[in-house]
């Protein structure tokens, strides 16, 4: 069971759902705005998460349904947390194994350890196969926080 | 026995690869180093390791690397890296 250091990375404004995009562009500025909105980080980390995308590709794929969107350490980062979007409609990615995509998280940290306990029980949530179909189906961010605990 | 996991930015997704990877590990029994790095680190002059682990995406970006190379498609199918660890290292 996670404890609450996942839940408390969740600021108040961090998780949307019913999220409707278009293009896996258009999804990963959601996330990255919900991560402006609940004061983690400035616009310009958002853009450096869609360049991100733009270098490497969509690797950051890594499960079925599953885009953990996120950048390097900057001072675009305010504080260390997460943000969620839940999507209307999946959107494909290019990731053949995993697409198409319904939960975009966003993450930024401002260095290299110190969120490692709140990515610790996030692999343990996305590793129930059970809690990802649940998290794909909510309708609602009380929904979205009870699977997260 | 040097195991590194790489993603581009080294904070996230290689982070919770090496997490699993850590995990599957125990299970076996094999104790092995498990290091989280970026790409920049993993093309850099001198960069060691036994085996690295990444998405398929990322594979052309290291080619040339001395470590064998294995291709991860679900970070968080715990049997899928078992199987592939299995494959390398037993």
């Amino acid at each position: 069971m996670a404890g609450s250091a996942l839940l408390d990375a969740f600021a108040p404004g961090s998780i949307a759902v019913g999220v409707s995009v278009s293009s896996r562009e258009q999804a990963i500025s959601a996330a990255g705005d919900l991560l402006v909105a609940s004061g983690r980080t400035t616009d310009a980390y958002t853009d450096a998460m869609l360049a991100v995308l733009a270098d490497l590709g969509p690797y950051f794929v890594i499960a079925p349904s599953i885009a953990i969107a996120h950048a390097r350490p900057s001072e675009a980062v305010l504080s260390a947390g997460l943000s969620l979007a839940v999507l209307s409609q999946p959107v494909v990615f290019g990731n053949s194994a995993n697409d198409p995509v319904g939960l975009v998280f966003g993450l930024c940290a401002l260095d290299h350890d110190s969120h490692l306990e709140v990515l610790s029980q996030l692999a343990e949530v996305l590793t129930d196969a059970e809690r990802v179909n649940n998290l794909l189906n909510a309708s609602t961010e009380a929904d979205i926080r009870r699977l997260l605990s | 026995m040097r195991i590194v996991a790489v993603c581009g930015m080294g904070i996230g997704t290689s982070v919770l690869l090496k997490m699993n990877v850590e995990k599957v590990l125990a299970q076996l029994g094999i104790t092995a180093t498990v290091e989280a790095v970026d790409m920049t680190t993993a093309r850099a002059a001198g960069f060691d390791a036994n085996i690295v682990m990444t998405t398929p995406d990322l594979v052309p970006l290291l080619q040339g690397l001395a470590a064998e190379i294995i291709e991860v498609e679900h970070f968080f199918d715990l049997e899928e890296l078992q199987t592939k660890l299995t494959k390398s290292l037993l």
